[in-house]
């Protein structure tokens, strides 16, 4: 099987996509003739046409308030927000239009857009490229959010949430597009040729919305986690030998609860890692879930591990970034309450 | 050399306030007919000065008049005039049902009739409406049913948007009508896109956005005329300046600095000024707009010059922060007056006629009251289901909601 990065794998989705339905476009700021700064678009253009993949301007509210009209109309617009950290001009269009639309409209008008959008720290992105935003959409209701954590998963969720028929935010962790990352970063990167899940079939498959998965299976402690925490959790769980129960959980809603549930019962214990600020991140409802489905088997308080409550730095991303020294204790003290 | 003392901070402030007497001798009015009628393919850049005029129809004496008139015929100008007046009454309704505590909000059109019920005959069957929450007359003018409209406003067992939205946000694909969002300035991208789609999907069908004069200071009116610009896309985009934004004067969101159509001018987009409250020059500058649309000439920018007679909603006082009498002075009259003398003047109408109608119209309305009021009020009688909350918001209801429906107990 073909092993592609994560940025290929998303070109793919969309190229499938699009060579499948005819009302799928792709837009957004250098989308079109350029490729993409992260490369994801490329060859779209060429190949599609530019009525189907184009040049937007710098508005971002434009392009989630335009590709909603398209949907409205009948299409399926998969636009590009440059980065998650640049969502904040759409969020009017994204919370209050995007996500009630078939809802306030009793189902006349629906809005099956997609709005992928680079995340996440660890590339010294500073304030405005690094950020994780995920829990100020999961609060939304009427969106999915979605958060691949590799190139399989990346084509077969971008797929699925193409095809979905309500918005969906795509969140891609762009410390993951070239290469699995463990937080080791005084070491060399491998990149994605080089990991099982770079395997990326050719053709339409889907990953569906809302479920997880579980990366490594045990008994001692779950860790609940997605995009790049995945790997961090697991180099944590290699390095502390702790026999974690890893779940990715790729969808953040709708959320595979069972999943969870199942995993928690049975180890006892739970740890949640986000990069995302801790006060009222998207770990704070995992934990409170946890919490309510799983208290008498519970043998210590659920850890959350996050980013700390400040904005994102430059010089110190290192020690903002929650790298897997900050996971591994947190698993040994669980392990140990 | 200016004096170069301490700063000044300036608000805008508007010519009268409560207890003055109402003057609009700073809005020039130019006569009726004196603006051409270029081709639809005109060069913008040669038209410009109509961003500035006001395109009229009908004169004083209710004659029509110029390059604009003509189009109508007298059949569809008496019922476009009872298209007007079974919006006013309908109004009137509504405004009295929330008096009565039938419904908790309403919205009147009072003097803005002929803005959306002209321009909705100047569009073609699938075209694409983003209306605001005061053009309620391209419902009456496509006939859609006035018990359904009611229906919404009561929020009733029969409520097509199942209760879950505000009155008067009304939604109607078939008839055009794009959800109305209680967010401003939204729709005005939106339309844009939906323009943009049916340009991509090589379709005849064409898309207007609709905003009133205070919203068009939000970012996405800005969107809408860049992404309207820059792909050419066949859409009309309306702005109804009615003078008042709630309290705030149209000069808070610069109005008298050039116009609301000339914003259209610096993206290159065909930019009109048109009589309000004329119903024939706004269904000519519309139909133009609509061929421009359809021809593939891209977008227009139209304001329509109106005042708002009503409070803005049934919470409103207007009289906290403008003379009571303002809308008597403005102008360019009342919409339905005008062209009831101008039908008069045709020799196909007259004042009995119109009383007959009033009655009539009246009677209907009060009709599909009754029947609306027979599905419940927002306090008595039918209403929709605490089920209905639940449903509808995805495609397919997720698990955390299906928990929460079962908690709720239904």
């Amino acid at each position: 099987m073909p092993r592609r990065t994560m940025i290929e794998a998303i070109r793919d989705a969309m190229d499938v996509s699009m060579g499948r339905d005819e009302r799928v476009v792709v837009f957004g700021e250098d989308v079109g003739f350029f490729g993409g700064v992260f490369r994801c678009t490329q060859g779209l253009q060429a190949k599609y046409g530019k009525s189907r993949c184009f040049d937007a301007p710098i508005n971002e509210s434009g392009i989630v308030g335009s590709a909603i009209g398209m949907a409205a109309y009948g299409l399926k617009p998969c636009v590009e927000i440059q980065f998650a950290d640049y969502m904040y001009p759409a969020y009017d269009q994204l919370t209050q239009e995007a996500s009630r639309l078939r809802y306030r409209s009793n189902g006349d008008f629906t809005c099956p857009i997609v709005v992928r959008m680079p995340t996440g720290g660890g590339i010294f992105g500073g304030q405005t490229h690094s950020q994780s935003p995920e829990a100020l959409f999961t609060h939304v209701s009427g969106l999915k959010t979605v958060v691949p954590s590799n190139p399989h998963d990346a084509k077969g969720l971008l797929i699925a949430a193409i095809e979905d028929p309500d918005p969906v935010i795509f969140l891609e962790p762009k410390r993951l597009y070239n290469g699995p990352f463990d937080g080791h970063h005084d070491r060399p990167v491998t990149p994605w040729s080089k990991h099982e899940l770079g395997e990326v079939a050719d053709g339409h498959y889907t990953v569906p919305l809302g479920k997880a998965a579980i990366r490594r299976a045990g008994s001692a402690v779950t860790v609940l986690a997605y995009g790049t925490m995945v790997y961090i959790a697991q180099a944590a769980a290699e390095e502390t030998g702790i026999d974690a129960e890893i779940i990715d959980l790729r969808t953040l809603l709708p959320l595979d609860l069972d999943t969870i549930v199942a995993s928690v019962k049975k180890t006892g214990r739970c740890v949640v890692v986000h990069e995302a600020t801790l006060t009222s991140g998207f770990g704070a409802e995992l934990s409170a879930l946890v919490q309510e489905n799983c208290f008498y088997h519970l043998e210590a308080p659920v850890a959350r591990v996050a980013g700390w409550d400040t904005p994102y730095p430059h010089a110190q991303e290192w020690d903002y970034f929650p790298g897997p020294a900050r996971v591994g204790r947190a698993l040994i003290e669980t392990i140990e309450a | 050399m200016a004096d170069a003392g301490m700063l000044r901070f300036h608000v805008p402030e508007p010519e009268v306030r409560p207890g003055g007497t109402p003057d609009f001798s700073n809005v020039p009015i130019p006569k009726a007919g004196s603006v051409p009628r270029p081709e639809i393919g005109v060069d913008p850049r040669t038209i410009r000065d109509m961003a500035f005029s006001i395109n009229r129809v009908l004169n004083r004496n209710g004659e029509a008049v110029g390059p604009w008139a003509g189009l109508l015929t007298d059949e569809e100008l008496l019922t476009g005039l009872r298209h007007m007046m079974t919006l006013r009454t309908f109004d009137a309704r509504m405004q009295m049902a929330q008096r009565q505590g039938k419904t908790s909000f309403y919205m009147q059109h009072l003097g803005e009739e002929a803005v959306s019920c002209a321009f909705r005959k100047a569009l073609a069957p699938g075209d694409m409406n983003f209306p605001t929450y005061r053009q309620a007359g391209l419902l009456i003018a496509d006939g859609y049913p006035m018990v359904t409209m009611m229906n919404q406003i009561y929020s009733n067992e029969a409520d097509p948007l199942k209760g879950r939205q505000l009155p008067i946000m009304y939604s109607s694909k078939e008839h055009g009508f794009f959800s109305i969002s209680g967010n401003l300035a939204t729709q005005y991208i939106q339309a844009v896109g939906w323009a943009m789609a049916s340009a991509i999907s090589n379709d005849s069908r064409i898309a207007a956005a609709w905003i009133g004069d205070g919203s068009t200071a939000e970012s996405d009116f800005h969107s809408a005329l860049v992404f309207a610009s820059t792909y050419k896309a066949p859409v009309i985009l309306n702005v109804v300046n009615n003078q008042w934004a709630i309290s705030t004067f149209q000069g808070i969101a610069r109005g008298g600095s050039g116009t609301f159509a000339a914003r259209g001018l610096g993206f290159g987009i065909p930019s009109l000024r048109v009589d309000g409250n004329d119903y024939l020059a706004v269904h000519a500058v519309a139909k133009w707009a609509a061929e421009r649309a359809r021809s593939n000439l891209g977008p227009t920018l139209v304001e329509y010059v109106t005042y708002r007679a009503g409070a803005h909603s049934s919470s409103d006082d207007p009289s906290a922060y403008r003379p009571k009498t303002e809308s008597d002075a403005w102008p360019l009259g009342d919409p339905i007056v005008r062209l009831k003398n101008h039908l008069i003047q045709l020799g196909v109408w007259s004042d009995e006629r119109h009383a007959q109608a009033e009655a009539e119209i009246l009677d209907t309305v009060i009709a599909a009251q009754k029947e609306a009021e027979s599905h419940g009020t927002l306090h008595a009688g039918g209403k929709p289901s605490t089920r209905d909350m639940f449903e509808g918001l995805y495609a397919e209801m997720p698990p955390h909601l299906r928990r929460q429906r079962q908690q709720a107990g239904v």
